[in-house]
């Protein structure tokens, strides 16, 4: 397997991978709406503050968090951006 | 008084305007004590920012190709964040996202989730590998992979639809801001919010754009958060509402609980009338629990289909996307969008913590502000609700005839929320003006990036790649900015004609968006074996059903019956995208595999490095 097709090997699979937790947090979660609004977190009922801050919050995270795994990937196999390209 | 250039001063000419709009505001406030009118602070909060905006537009006007369609590529990561997000949230987001809650309640927030999940489709999937690419605009990647002008003109079609389709309720909201706080009819200030919006696009096209969504985005936060801050603290729910409100929370549920959730008849809703005998129109009472998830597998559906749609189309909208063309490099780009989604998720985090404290200022009572469980009459006699019902944005209808007013009683525009928040809870007025300068900060944002996005479209890949090749760059940019004119007076003449509700009209421009750009544009860089054919197959496939499927589910007669699984009008994008889907990878099969030159081009656009795809200009 060429560098080229090693490096989109790991792209896809992080791909992958943000795509499976945005899955939970943007679907999973909501699937369970009326028991999971049983539970609380800071006061709030659970379906609901995940819906008023914690999915979001956990989509902010995960958008940097796969950035920066990207970053390491393209470093990994030598295709990081040079000044100037 | 700088020293380096423009854009490492970024920070130091946004931070002395960040300091000079405040320091506005308290001269404002002082205004206000001295017996300056409401109307004068309302006009000066919404003239001074616009000037403020056009300055910036006159500044970055440009002679130059890349600098009009990507900002000269040099826009740096966390600024760009900002003006995504000032693109991104519209009048919609501002003004009618916090009555959305205000009235759907947990339902409602299937919008919140939609529209920012969608990010992370963005940042996986396309922004980076469109950078990459180094297209113009979104059709100009469509044209360029899958080769040919019919692809690329497909791709006009459906962008101009879904722009179009979002900007008549953008020019629509700013009229509405712009009538309010200028004190002339709906009709004008459509007109003079059409101008101010060309005022910051016409001279420097994306430059002047991004530095004044920038602005916009500073305006329009500020004045979103200190509302919900300031009612928040001075009503003793929390300094910091979004960790201290689930008391509230637990107590409006209480609330409900005992003033009951009633749902009134269509015939008594249908027969009430304002003072002046006209029917009473697109007011809400609360019918919805504010935090209760309703039972059931169909009603857990409609919350995830309305969530599939606004996140697959967010990831298709090209005023999205074409923000990160203007990134300096593809890291840069991936950076920007996780950005864009931080400055988006401070607003969207406090739209419901503001439906919330607002709810309880009106359900309470115990608080002096409460009024439901009040006597009709000493409501009636509250200055902001005569105010607002000869605005015919507000009612009481005594069904029960007890003279007490109960929850179902009481009707009001979702908009209130937000534009008469601060008035009800006693803010002094100059919080109000704030927010009307934000509102429209909001609307003209959103309005400027879509109709440079279907103006760039049709100049670059219609005009320049189609019809004329080979104008000059002076021919080009006359006909990019004669075409943003005609574009925005046709999108304010549709507006003045009041066709549409607000959050109708920017659903369906997610629904036309996903219908038929979503699978090319992903299936473009994911997918080597996507074909010319299948793509142009495919937008016309999903375009197509999604439409039809709106006319059956809408307009049809008995247009009710024809709704498949719960998919209403706001959702026909399902339908769209999914024909789009099957009948791009059929016919994608069915016909001879993309040639070298092009399967090497993506394998191109895979990684970071290297020249883009297509020229610096072109």
């Amino acid at each position: 397997m060429s560098n080229k097709e090693k490096h989109w090997d790991k792209t896809r699979g992080l791909m992958m991978i943000t795509l499976a937790i945005w899955f939970i947090f943007g679907y999973v979660v909501f699937m369970f709406g009326t028991s999971l609004n049983e539970g609380s977190f800071l006061g709030y009922p659970l379906a609901y503050y995940m819906c008023a801050q914690g999915s979001i919050i956990a989509f902010v995270v995960l958008i940097f968090w796969f950035a920066n795994r990207q970053e390491k990937i393209d470093a990994e196999f030598g295709f990081t951006e040079k000044e100037g390209d | 008084m700088f020293k380096g250039n423009f854009i490492q001063n970024l920070p130091k000419i946004y931070g002395t305007y960040t300091g000079g709009f405040l320091a506005f505001i308290i001269l404002m406030a002082i205004a206000e004590n001295a017996g300056v009118s409401k109307e004068t602070i309302g006009i000066l909060f919404v003239a001074f920012t616009v000037c403020i905006y056009a300055i910036i537009g006159y500044l970055s006007r440009t002679v130059q190709v890349d600098a009009y369609y990507v900002a000269g590529r040099q826009v740096p990561t966390v600024f760009n964040g900002m003006a995504t997000a000032a693109d991104w949230m519209s009048g919609a987001s501002f003004v009618a996202m916090a009555g959305g809650i205000y009235f759907g309640g947990y339902t409602y927030m299937a919008f919140l989730i939609g529209w920012t999940g969608g990010y992370v489709l963005v940042s996986s999937l396309l922004a980076p590998y469109l950078r990459k690419f180094g297209c113009y605009t979104v059709p100009d990647f469509i044209g360029t992979r899958y080769g040919g002008n019919l692809a690329r003109f497909c791709a006009v079609v459906v962008l101009a639809l879904a722009s179009f389709t979002y900007v008549t309720a953008q020019i629509n909201a700013t009229g509405t801001i712009a009538s309010r706080a200028l004190q002339i009819p709906f009709e004008l200030g459509v007109w003079v919010g059409l101008v101010s919006i060309l005022l910051c696009s016409m001279l420097g096209g994306m430059r002047a754009v991004t530095w004044t969504q920038v602005a916009q985005y500073i305006v329009l936060i500020i004045a979103y958060l200190i509302p919900v801050f300031w009612i928040s603290s001075s009503g003793n729910y929390g300094i910091f509402p979004h960790l201290m409100l689930g008391d509230e929370v637990a107590k409006l549920g209480e609330l409900e609980a005992t003033f009951g959730l009633k749902e009134n008849s269509k015939e008594a809703m249908a027969a009430m009338t304002f003072a002046d005998g006209s029917p009473v129109k697109g007011l809400k009472y609360i019918v919805n629990s504010h935090a209760g998830v309703p039972d059931g597998a169909m009603a857990a559906w409609k919350f995830i289909s309305l969530v599939i749609c606004m996140m697959v189309g967010t990831a298709s909208l090209p005023h999205i996307l074409m923000r990160y063309f203007t990134t300096p490099s593809v890291k840069a780009a991936r950076k920007s969008v996780a950005w864009s989604l931080f400055f988006i998720a401070l607003l969207y985090t406090s739209a419901p913590m503001l439906a919330t404290v607002s709810k309880l200022s009106l359900m309470d009572p115990s608080l002096a502000t409460g009024i439901i469980g009040k006597s009709i009459a000493e409501v009636q006699s509250i200055d902001w609700y005569q105010a607002w019902n000869a605005q015919k944005w507000m009612h009481i209808q005594d069904f029960d005839n007890d003279g007490k007013l109960a929850l179902n009683e009481f009707f009001m525009r979702g908009d209130i929320v937000v534009l008469a928040t601060p008035e009800i809870a006693g803010l002094p007025y100059v919080i109000s003006g704030l927010v009307a300068a934000g509102g429209m900060a909001a609307a003209m944002s959103t309005a400027d990036g879509l109709i440079l996005a279907i103006a760039n479209a049709l100049s670059h890949d219609i005009y320049f790649k189609i019809i004329d090749p080979k104008a000059d760059v002076r021919k080009r940019l006359l006909v990019a900015r004669a075409l943003l004119v005609v574009i925005g007076a046709a999108g304010a003449f549709v507006a003045s004609m009041k066709l549409t509700s607000i959050l109708g009209a920017v659903a369906w421009a997610f629904d036309f968006a996903m219908s038929g750009l979503f699978f090319p544009l992903v299936l473009g860089v994911w997918w080597k074996r996507a074909t010319r054919q299948g793509a142009i197959a495919g937008m016309i496939a999903g375009l197509g059903s999604g439409t039809i499927y709106l006319y059956m589910v809408k307009f049809a007669e008995n247009a009710n019956e024809n709704i498949i699984l719960g998919i209403d009008h706001l959702r026909f994008g399902i339908i769209g995208a999914s024909v789009c889907f099957v009948v791009m990878v059929v016919v994608s099969l069915m016909t001879p595999e993309p040639d070298k030159a092009t399967q090497d081009m993506i394998d191109e656009v895979r990684v970071p490095s290297g020249k883009t795809v297509l020229g610096k200009q072109h």
